[in-house]
């Protein structure tokens, strides 16, 4: 049984894992010591015949503690998870020169359209393959989502990338692999029977290997 | 017959002095404590089916290539094939067993039994505001069951589009498979939409008007404050509920618009009115376990409950921003970023009356005489598995940590700490707690016992390990797994889920047993068999008809064990005075 996040090879992928092992941090903290508290109180103050409970209604002091501190914890992880976030998903940090390809999801596939040679969408060189997300590693890639019936969810989860796809509008998602590899493409999002098989495989190439498959693939699009 | 005014509530109320009809006195009763048994068999079936439906489901997570279902014939065609469980019967099983649970077993039996049940006997009046309006809150539910149960046999089977219904999946037939029963299950939420809002005009309006005299504000029990505030998030929220799931039903069969693109609709219209429902929502589910869980506390450790005041204000803040958090279902949705942020902030703040909760509830436990009866264990069972519920809120809080596990298990374990490990575990509290004043007998304690440690094992082996899945990667509502490359290697920890699934489940089936042979063979109860103060404990177990011979006259607050002063005993009921019960007692 290995429960571990699989491994990143995105840029985004680093501090989203770090913010998740600073949170699993904080809370197993706190996690012990409530636990902990809990069985403690089992122990020491079960039942015992003629003890007597401490009579109190509580201290104005203590909860002004508990209530203090995890407000200052949980706002300052609430600030640093807005800077992350805005850093990730801001519109104003959306790459200007990204490489992009749209994505359509339909039941239950995933149709990419390429840019081509010339690196522009909507251009006559541009070609569609179904579920087959090549891309190149180290640059910005920014894809438009689409979904042409209901709801799917693009997710890969080694990029630390997902994003629903909603009929009727084109969300930009944006991403930077770090390493060439091949992956794949999850439906996250439940979109009727076949939900569990809507996948599609990842290949994330070097630059020259991605120009080459572009260049393979583009006159058989063609035709 | 004679009307008799009670002079200190102003309430008009009938002693009768003749023999009821069987057919009045339990079925079409208006006697509150009735309506809540009839809640509580209603809500225990219905926690047996949503069981089940979980536990089909589970067996095709754990073993999706194997067929060989035991049992697999009795199923028909369009559901089981060969021994195999066919997708669109998995979806099925995802959707309404999330639907079952929720809207069929845990809020009813919340609500529907014990804001019932205990709101009158608590506040020591004779009945509900509006016992007729009660007794349609109760039947309401029964067509909201047929039709659930039912829509499994229509053509195209029951609705498929998950619990959340997210539109277009749930208003196309043509992209779903399902017609008929999803409009089967979205008329059966109108039933349980109209029945919860009545009950819960009910419940204000008995809190607010009929409590005895001397029952000040804050001398409420902490139940009644967590059923009061319930039965207001019921009341804003529910229509929103009903009328989003009528545009629902009305897009799919005459042709608008709400939620459907091709003519101008929105699919997040849909998650927006869904969730403005389904946050606050998950404060109606928690609520009032929050309450019982305090009130089970407070007499199991014989001390007040610790901090009193604080409660009632996290009940309260808990419930205005439980109103403004919807918003974190739907981060990765495409609504805008930037309102990410807001919601963000909002569902952080939740997180802090939630902890003062928790550190109150240990406080309550802190220096008490702990009597670790059946009940008791499960409300420390509660706060224990509350808190990890809890805290795994705070990873899909932060939103750049939700990209990554949202529609993951991970969510799937957070909500089930809650809603099972919370929730339901403080129910069972409530259940072997109030048992003996409804039904004037005593469960069994080494039955109880065994349940609670079966429960408590086999829920951590379920659910704890769906974080580790996960983190994995594995998505939600997936009928098989096992085709994704980095899902290889999760086969053992989804088998082990599975078979403590069914251990979880099996345990339920000590649980039913001992509820359903205590009626029979119990040891029969006293009015006060736990030594509590609150008023329902001050009545015959059960009580009668009107509940009180007498309307009682509260002195002081609810949870008075242990007072210095009194002397012979730790307790000091609400309806007495402790310079009455010890004359030596002196300021106090």
């Amino acid at each position: 049984m290995d429960w571990a996040l699989p491994p990143n090879y995105s840029t985004f992928g680093v501090v989203i894992d770090q913010l998740f092992w600073i949170i699993l941090v904080i809370t197993g903290i706190a996690f012990l010591l409530v636990e902990g508290g809990i069985l403690w109180f089992c122990i020491k103050y079960r039942g015992r015949e003629g003890a007597k409970a401490h009579y109190t209604h509580g201290s104005n002091r203590m909860e002004i503690i508990w209530t203090v501190i995890p407000a200052i914890i949980i706002a300052i992880l609430g600030a640093y998870s807005a800077l992350v976030w805005d850093d990730i998903k801001g519109s104003s940090n959306r790459p200007a020169d990204a490489l992009e390809f749209l994505v359509v999801g339909k039941q239950f596939e995933w149709n990419i359209t390429y840019p081509g040679m010339d690196r522009t969408l909507g251009t006559e060189d541009d070609f569609t393959v179904r579920n087959q997300f090549h891309f190149p590693v180290n640059e910005d890639v920014t894809i438009l989502l689409e979904s042409e019936d209901v709801i799917h969810s693009f997710f890969i989860p080694e990029l630390r990338v997902k994003q629903d796809a909603v009929p009727g509008m084109t969300i930009p998602v944006w991403f930077d692999a770090t390493q060439t590899g091949n992956f794949e493409i999850a439906c996250a999002e439940l979109c009727g029977l076949g939900h569990y098989y809507m996948m599609a495989s990842v290949t994330v190439h070097s630059a020259a290997d991605f120009d080459a498959w572009q260049a393979s693939q583009a006159p058989a699009a063609a035709q | 017959m004679a009307t008799i005014v009670a002079e200190a509530t102003g309430q008009a109320i009938l002693h009768e002095e003749h023999e009821q009809s069987f057919l009045r006195k339990y079925i079409f009763s208006t006697d509150h404590k009735v309506i809540a048994i009839q809640f509580l068999i209603y809500t225990l079936f219905f926690l047996m089916i949503g069981g089940l439906l979980a536990m089909l489901m589970r067996y095709q997570i754990a073993w999706p290539a194997r067929g060989q279902l035991p049992l697999g014939g009795i199923f028909p065609e369009s559901m089981v094939a060969s021994g195999y469980i066919l997708p669109e019967f998995y979806n099925a099983l995802v959707t309404m067993h999330g639907s079952v649970m929720v809207f069929l077993a845990i809020m009813p039996m919340l609500v529907g039994v014990w804001a019932n049940y205990l709101i009158p006997l608590q506040l020591g009046t004779h009945d509900m505001a509006f016992p007729r309006l009660n007794m349609l809150s109760f039947w309401l539910m029964v067509p909201a069951g047929i039709l659930t149960l039912a829509s499994f046999f229509v053509i195209g089977g029951a609705a498929g589009a998950g619990w959340t219904l997210y539109a277009p999946l749930s208003a196309r037939p043509d992209l779903s498979g399902v017609g008929l029963g999803q409009i089967m299950w979205l008329a059966a939420l109108v039933f349980i939409g109209l029945s919860s809002i009545l009950g819960s005009v009910n419940y204000i309006t008995t809190t607010i008007n009929l409590r005895a005299p001397g029952m000040t504000w804050m001398r409420m029990p902490l139940t009644i404050w967590s059923l009061f505030i319930t039965a207001i998030l019921a009341l804003l929220a529910m229509p929103v509920l009903s009328a989003a799931g009528i545009m629902l039903v009305f897009d799919q069969t005459i042709g608008t618009s709400f939620f459907l693109p091709e003519g101008g609709g929105q699919p997040l219209l849909w998650q927006h009115l869904f969730w403005f429902f389904g946050h606050p929502e998950v404060y109606i589910l928690i609520l009032p376990a929050m309450g019982f869980t305090s009130e089970i506390l407070s007499a199991g450790s014989r001390k007040p409950v610790f901090g009193y005041k604080a409660m009632v204000l996290a009940l309260v803040s808990i419930a205005f921003l439980g109103f403004i958090v919807w918003g974190h279902h739907m981060f990765q949705s495409g609504m805008n970023p930037m309102l990410g942020l807001t919601f963000t902030v909002s569902t952080l703040f939740i997180a802090v009356p939630s902890a003062i909760k928790t550190f109150n509830w240990m406080g309550t436990m802190w220096r008490g005489n702990l009597q670790l009866h059946t009940a008791m264990l499960f409300a420390i069972g509660f706060v224990a598995m509350f808190a990890i519920g809890g805290l795994s809120g705070v990873f899909m809080a932060s939103t750049p940590v939700d990209i990554y596990i949202h529609d993951t298990y991970f969510i799937v374990a957070h909500i089930h700490y809650v809603l099972f490990g919370g929730s339901l575990f403080a129910l069972f509290g409530a259940i072997y707690f109030w048992y003996p004043k409804m039904f004037g007998r005593m469960m069994d304690e080494t039955m109880g016992k065994i349940h609670f440690w079966l429960t408590f094992v086999f829920f951590n082996l379920v659910f704890f390990p769906m974080h580790g899945v996960g983190m994995v990667g594995m998505m939600r509502r997936i009928y098989d797994s096992t085709g994704y490359a980095h899902l290889q290697g999760i086969e053992d920890s989804n088998a082990l889920i599975t078979w403590a699934a069914f251990g979880l489940f099996a345990s339920g089936f000590l649980f039913a047993f001992n509820f359903f042979w205590s009626l029979k063979k119990g040891r029969k109860a006293e009015a006060n068999p736990w030594n509590a103060t609150t008023l329902e404990w001050q009545t015959p177990s059960p009580p009668k008809h009107g509940n009180w011979e007498e309307v009682p006259v509260v002195y002081h607050g609810p949870h008075e064990y242990s007072h210095p002063d009194v002397e012979d005993k730790d307790w000091l009921a609400q309806n007495e005075r402790p310079d009455v019960v010890s004359p030596a007692a002196g300021s106090h």
